[in-house]
């Protein structure tokens, strides 16, 4: 196994507080050494100056499509765009054909991503069998499998008895639940956030009560329960407040944040662009900034890109008829790199979002460059000025409203257990 | 100066209002000839390209075209791209394929014919698109009301009905303001917009409030078998509240004039009476709407080829 130190960085480590310029030696697949000037004879040498040595990212929601839907993405594709992003450790969602709802399935995409994927795959199972919302699934089973968390995702479960006890009985596997809250009653046809962008496309809009209802409905079963609520997505000033709310009084609640949901607004579908249409949708300026400030004060822990590739010819669609969701591995860094840029993180902070809280949500004990830590690290240049092509990115899908826009700040190296598995200049190069 | 699609009126401005109207003037007096032929488009091909069953509007197409000497071809796929194998991207690239000077495109989903125009060569005209717009409507709507007052300027219109789901609204409010009128809607609190008011209209539940001074009265169609019992309880309760009859309509100024898009829905959104005596002008509205799609055919579908402006292609 090789060692290699980076010389030089900035190293920015939320786990110890570390902010400062240093060396990191990597070695027998894990974190060796961090701090001013290691010596490391016989190491291959990186030179990381001007550049941030970050713990991998950890992304909380993803969909890699495969089994079922290769031909949008499958677990090698997506997990080469995750590197090539930053991300270290993905947790995909279980709404592939069949559903990962089984413990055979949880074991079919480990061994894929064991033999296909450069990052670290972490299966997210179903609830409820089938995505039915009815019957809950072998917790105890799919845990000792593998699955790291559990959750119905886009089929929010509407059942309010079925959710209580989902909740209750994960207490047993101590992994938490993660919903989509959305009251599909509400959301009825709606396709684009409703307010003064559904009403001048004369689109059916998606109300935000529809989110607010279902975050309240799941904040107070999760305090009777005593469960590990995850709140994914959220996208409205009222689903931050009632989250801020339940933290302070004690309730065990996390939640993540995308990066579209931090920088574009409902405005983003005034041309009737499809890659536009997400779930939950494009909100206000209102609802942006307080995502904004959730993530900033900590009420929103992590975030997450809820990668949801499309094929080209599904997204070109009525808009009423294309499926929801962006494709987001490649650009999330740079996208939210906006947030320190504009001042509402520091780098530090911003890394803490990224890798840090998203590994202790999952219990994982990546998120750190302490030594001992999982060789898991970025390098990434925060100034980097570059142009987005989906076509010469590693997603299978092109379904970016970032398409064709210039951005700032990539990563240059990604190392998944010690090991070189992306490299700026040479492509994704392991395995 | 007038773009090169005819895509909603929100894209429009004030003098490519007036000049469609003016066209449609000259385009009038046409219709009202013995022969209601001219030969300004021969040699032209214009397709009728309706998801969408229509048959009002696409007869009303079809005779202006044909009044213009355009060759007239209808092309009703009448599906989503869901329901059979070809997308409608599909479906328009192939027309494109056989050279069209126009198109003119229906579909059930707010945002289609902009699709389509992103794709096509020749220029496309919006004949409705979901709730989004229906620019020939609100033009001829236009026109009508400037033939009866002699002016829109300082109008005050009402429109009354499903604004939520209704292209018409969205299409004339978008067009009356422009040209000076002052717009309200009224309707059921559950059929008005969120944020209506932020295209500078005033939103009434009182439908009396609503037209105290309106100059012209609009009433809007009402999807009785979609929408009674989940945005309004029935329709004996809508007709009652929102429907208008000659009682109703002594809150308007004495004067006022009263439109509908058509077809009515009698005893609903009109009384029996209103719907076929003035001071309704419903079929003045159909007239006009020959000879305000003669003028947009003739401005959209007449000009040279090099005149053309590029198409954005992607």
């Amino acid at each position: 196994m090789s060692r290699i130190l980076l010389r030089g960085g900035h190293l920015l480590d939320p786990a110890s507080g570390r902010d400062e310029r240093g060396d990191l030696l990597l070695d027998e697949g894990v974190v060796k050494a961090a701090g001013a000037g290691i010596a490391a004879s016989g190491a291959q040498v990186i030179e990381a100056t001007g550049c941030w040595v970050v713990p991998g990212f950890v992304d909380l929601h993803c969909h890699l499509r495969e089994p079922g839907q290769e031909y949008k993405e499958d677990i090698a594709s997506g997990g080469r765009a995750a590197v090539a992003g930053g991300f270290t450790s993905i947790a995909c969602m279980a709404n592939t054909h069949p559903v990962n709802d089984d413990p055979a399935m949880t074991d079919y995409i480990l061994d894929r991503a064991r033999q296909d994927s450069p990052a670290r795959v972490l299966p997210i199972a179903a609830a409820t069998r089938g995505l039915e919302g009815k019957v809950m699934t072998e917790m105890v089973a799919l845990v000792a499998a593998g699955a790291v968390a559990f959750s119905d995702d886009g089929r929010t479960i509407m059942d309010g008895g079925v959710m209580r006890r989902v909740l209750q009985y994960s207490r047993l596997v101590e992994v938490p639940v993660i919903v989509h809250c959305e009251d599909r009653t509400l959301v009825g046809d709606g396709v684009v956030n409703e307010g003064p962008v559904s009403t001048r496309l004369g689109l059916p809009g998606n109300p935000g009560v529809a989110e607010e209802v279902q975050i309240a409905r799941d904040l107070l079963l999760a305090e009777a329960t005593g469960a590990d609520l995850h709140v994914a997505h959220v996208s409205t000033a009222g689903g931050v407040a009632m989250i801020r709310r339940a933290r302070e009084r004690g309730i065990s609640v996390t939640a993540e944040v995308t990066p579209h949901h931090l920088t574009l607004t409902d405005a983003a579908a005034l041309g009737f662009d499809t890659n536009s249409k997400v779930a939950p949708p494009l909100r206000s300026d209102t609802d942006r900034k307080a995502c904004r400030e959730g993530l900033a004060d900590g009420t929103l822990d992590a975030i997450a890109t809820d990668h949801a590739p499309h094929a080209v010819h599904e997204k070109d669609l009525e808009f009423t008829l294309a499926p929801p969701g962006m494709i987001g591995f490649e650009t999330a860094l740079a996208v939210v790199l906006d947030l320190v840029r504009e001042g509402d993180l520091t780098p530090l902070e911003l890394v803490r979002r990224l890798s840090t809280n998203p590994a202790r949500i999952l219990k994982r004990a990546a998120g750190s460059l302490a030594p001992g830590s999982p060789g898991d690290v970025a390098v990434v240049d925060p100034e980097r000025h570059w142009t987005y092509d989906p076509a010469k990115g590693y997603s299978k899908s092109r379904n970016s409203p970032w398409a064709g826009k210039a951005l700032i700040g990539r990563v240059l190296l990604t190392f998944v257990a010690g090991k070189l598995v992306y490299d700026v200049e040479r492509g994704v190069v392991a395995p | 100066m007038i773009g090169r699609d005819l895509l909603g009126i929100e894209d429009l401005d004030r003098s490519d209002i007036e000049r469609i109207l003016q066209t449609a003037v000259h385009m009038r007096e046409v219709g009202e000839r013995e022969v209601k032929k001219v030969p300004t488009l021969r040699g032209r091909t214009i397709v009728n390209l309706f998801f969408e069953a229509s048959t009002r509007t696409r007869a009303s197409f079809e005779i202006a075209g044909k009044r213009l000497s355009a060759d007239v071809v209808n092309f009703s796929p009448s599906s989503s791209s869901m329901k059979k194998a070809e997308s409608i991207l599909d479906t328009a690239r192939t027309l494109d394929a056989m050279d069209p000077d126009a198109v003119i495109v229906r579909h059930e989903v707010s945002g289609v014919p902009k699709a389509i125009a992103d794709v096509l060569d020749a220029p496309v005209i919006n004949a409705g698109d979901g709730a989004h717009e229906h620019p020939t409507q609100a033009l001829l709507d236009l026109f009508t009301v400037q033939q009866e007052k002699g002016r829109i300027d300082g109008l005050t219109v009402t429109i009354v009905g499903d604004i939520l789901h209704s292209r018409v609204a969205r299409s004339n409010i978008y067009g009356f303001l422009k040209m000076g009128a002052e717009v309200r809607v009224a309707a059921p609190p559950p059929m008005i917009p969120p944020a209506i008011e932020e295209l500078g209209v005033k939103a009434y539940t009182s439908l009396r409030e609503a037209l105290s001074g309106a100059d012209v009265v609009m009433a809007l169609r009402i999807q009785n078998e979609r929408l009674a019992g989940s945005y309004f309880p029935s329709v004996r309760e809508y007709a009652a509240t929102f429907g208008l009859d000659r009682d109703k309509l002594h809150y308007a100024k004495e004067d006022a004039i009263v439109m509908h898009p058509g077809p009515v829905n009698r005893g609903v959104e009109l009384s029996h009476d209103l719907a076929d005596h003035r001071p309704s002008v419903i079929l003045d509205q159909v007239r006009n709407g020959v000879a305000i799609r003669m003028a947009v055919l003739y401005l959209f579908a007449g000009r040279n080829r090099e005149h053309a402006q590029p198409r954005r292609t992607s």
